[in-house]
C-alpha cells in the first residue's frame, strides 16, 4: 500500500463515505450486481463531481486502489492543485479528449490499466450533462470494449446528482441521491452497435 | 417513564406473536416490521435524550435535516433554486443555535420573518422569473413544517422546571402521548373503522379510530400525568388538542404526499417509510404544545 492509497482511504473513510450516507442519504439499488472481484468497466450517466465519489464510495475500501475514473485530463489537469488533488484522491486515469494523436491515444491506456487488474469507471456522455436527460453517448467506451470483450460491463445510472451538485456549483444541496446498478453485461457487434447497446442498458436503468 | 414504554412494547410485541400464533396464515409481516422499528426508534430517542441536551439538539436538528431533505427531494425545483436550497438548508443548524443559547425571541422570528424575507432576496438573485412563486413559497413552506415547526420540540428542553416536570419529561409527554395517539387511531381504525373521514386524502383515517384513538389517547395522558404540571381535567383537555393536532399534521402530510404521488416519504423505517411518515403529526402537535404550555404555565 502507498501513501497515495492510505491517504485515498482515510479520505473515503472519513469524509467522503460519512458524506454519503448522512448528508447525501446515498440509495443503493441493485447492490447485488456489484462485482466484487475486477477487472470490470463501469458506465454510467454523468451529471455531477458526486458521480465518481458516489460511485467509488458503494466499494470496500481495499478495492479503491484498483478502481480508475477515466477523466478529461484538460479539465482534471488544468493546474497542479487539481491534477494532484484528483490524482491522489480518486486515482483518476487521464484522457485527452481533443486532437488525439497516436501518443495520446487513451485506448492503450485504458487496456493497460483493465490488464494490470484495475477497473474503470467511464461516463461515455464525455461531460456533466443536466441531468435531466440523457446525452448522446460516446464510443470510446465501445472500443475499449471490442479491444476487451471478455470484461464485464456494469451499467449504472445515477440519480438526482446533478440536482445536487450541478455543473458550475460547488456546494452541494442534499437531495437524496440514488445509484442503480444494473446486471454485468458483455457486447458483441461493431462499434457503432455496441455503444448503442450500453446507452440502450442505462436508459433502461433510468427508466426502471 | 422508560418502563411505561417498555412495557408497551413488550405487550405489543406478545400480542403480534400471539395473534402469529394464533392464525398462522395470516400476513403479519408489516405488523411485525413495524413494532420492530418501534423499538429501533424508542432507543435512539430515549438514547437522543437521555444523555445531555446537547446531544438531543443534535439530534432534533438532524430530524428536521432528514425531513427537509425528503421534502426538498421530491419537489419540482427549478436549477435556478440552487442558492436559496443551499441557504434553506443552512437554516436547520442556525434555528437550531438559537435553541442551544435559549434566545427564544430569535427562535420563534428567525424563520417566519428573516428567512421569509431573504430566500426571495436570493432566488431574484438568481434572475429567474418563471417558477418564482412556486418556488419561494414551497421552500418557505418546508423550512416552516420541518425546521421551525420541529424544533418546538427541542425548545421545549429548555424550558425551566414547574413542580415535578421539567423540559424533558414534558417533551417525554408529547412524544408518548402524540405517537400513542397516532397508533392507537391507527389500531381502532383498523379493527373497527367503517366510515372514512376523507378519503380522497387518507382512506386511513376512519371516524372510529379517531374517536377510539382520542378517548385511549387521553387515558395514557392520565397515566403519564406525573410528567406535567395539569390537573387530571387539563390532561384530558391537552390529549385531545394533541390528537386534533396530530391528526391534521397526518392529513396535511397525506396530502403533500398525494399531490407529489407518491406513498411515503422515503425508506429510512421499515414498515413506516421515511422520517416525515413518522414525525408528520410531530410537526402541528409539538409548537401547539409549546404555545399552550408557554400561554398558560410560563
Amino acid at each position: 500500500m502507498t501513501a497515495r492509497d492510505l491517504v485515498q482511504l482515510t479520505i473515503f473513510g472519513l469524509v467522503l463515505r460519512p458524506f454519503l450516507a448522512l448528508f447525501i442519504g446515498l440509495r443503493v439499488r441493485g447492490r447485488e450486481h456489484l462485482p466484487v472481484i475486477g477487472p470490470f468497466i463501469m458506465v454510467a450517466n454523468h451529471s455531477s463531481h458526486l458521480d465518481t465519489i458516489s460511485l467509488l464510495g458503494l466499494f470496500p475500501l481495499r478495492q479503491l486502489p484498483w478502481l480508475r475514473p477515466v477523466a478529461a485530463a484538460d479539465y482534471f489537469e488544468r493546474n497542479a492543485f487539481f491534477s494532484f488533488f484528483s490524482k491522489t484522491v480518486f486515482n483518476i486515469l487521464p484522457i485527452t479528449r481533443k486532437k488525439i494523436t497516436t501518443d495520446t491515444n487513451p485506448l492503450p491506456r485504458m487496456q493497460a490499466a483493465l490488464h494490470a487488474g484495475q477497473s474503470l469507471i467511464l461516463f461515455p456522455e464525455g461531460t456533466r450533462g443536466s441531468g435531466e436527460d440523457l446525452g448522446r453517448f460516446h464510443t470510446g467506451a465501445a472500443h475499449l470494449v471490442e479491444k476487451c470483450p471478455e470484461v464485464p460491463v456494469i451499467p449504472v445510472y445515477l440519480v438526482n446528482m446533478g440536482r445536487s451538485l450541478p455543473k458550475g456549483e460547488w456546494i452541494p444541496v442534499p437531495f437524496f441521491c440514488e445509484v442503480r446498478i444494473g446486471a454485468p453485461q458483455k457486447y458483441q457487434g461493431n462499434c457503432r452497435e455496441i455503444t448503442a447497446a450500453i446507452e440502450a442498458t442505462v436508459r433502461n436503468l433510468r427508466d426502471s | 417513564m422508560g418502563l411505561i414504554v417498555l412495557a408497551v412494547l413488550v405487550f405489543s410485541s406478545v400480542l403480534a406473536a400471539w395473534m402469529k400464533f394464533l392464525r398462522p396464515r395470516g400476513n403479519f409481516s408489516e405488523l411485525i416490521s413495524r413494532i420492530k422499528a418501534w423499538w429501533i426508534m424508542a432507543a435512539v430517542f430515549f438514547g437522543a435524550i437521555a444523555v445531555s441536551n446537547r446531544i438531543s439538539l443534535v439530534f432534533f436538528g438532524f430530524l428536521s435535516f432528514w425531513a427537509l431533505k425528503e421534502y426538498i427531494t421530491l419537489l419540482k425545483t427549478r436549477p435556478a433554486d440552487h442558492r436559496a436550497l443551499v441557504w434553506a438548508f443552512l437554516a436547520v443548524p442556525v434555528q437550531y443555535y438559537w435553541v442551544s443559547i435559549h434566545w427564544y425571541g430569535m427562535f420563534i422570528i428567525f424563520i417566519p420573518v428573516y428567512m421569509f424575507l431573504f430566500l426571495p432576496v436570493r432566488l431574484v438573485l438568481a434572475r429567474e422569473t418563471a417558477g418564482f412563486v412556486a418556488s419561494a413559497s414551497q421552500l418557505q413552506w418546508g423550512l416552516m413544517a420541518f425546521v421551525f415547526g420541529l424544533s418546538h420540540l427541542a425548545m421545549l428542553l429548555t424550558m425551566p422546571a414547574i413542580n415535578n416536570s421539567n423540559g424533558r419529561t414534558l417533551l417525554l409527554f408529547l412524544v408518548f402521548v402524540v405517537e400513542m395517539s397516532d397508533v392507537l387511531q391507527f389500531v381502532w381504525g383498523k379493527t373497527l373503522g367503517r366510515h372514512k373521514i376523507m378519503p380522497t386524502i387518507s382512506p386511513n383515517k376512519t371516524w372510529e379510530g379517531f374517536l377510539g384513538g382520542i378517548i385511549t389517547t387521553s387515558l395514557a395522558a392520565l397515566l403519564l400525568r406525573f410528567l406535567t404540571p395539569f390537573t387530571p381535567l387539563e390532561t384530558v383537555g391537552v390529549a385531545l388538542l394533541l390528537t386534533v393536532a396530530g391528526f391534521f399534521g397526518g392529513a396535511v402530510m397525506s396530502a403533500v404526499k398525494r399531490d407529489f404521488g407518491v406513498k411515503d416519504f422515503g425508506g429510512l423505517i421499515p414498515g413506516h417509510g421515511g422520517m416525515l411518515d413518522r414525525v408528520d403529526s410531530l410537526c402541528y402537535a409539538a409548537p401547539v404544545f409549546f404555545h399552550y404550555l408557554r400561554y398558560f404555565h410560563y
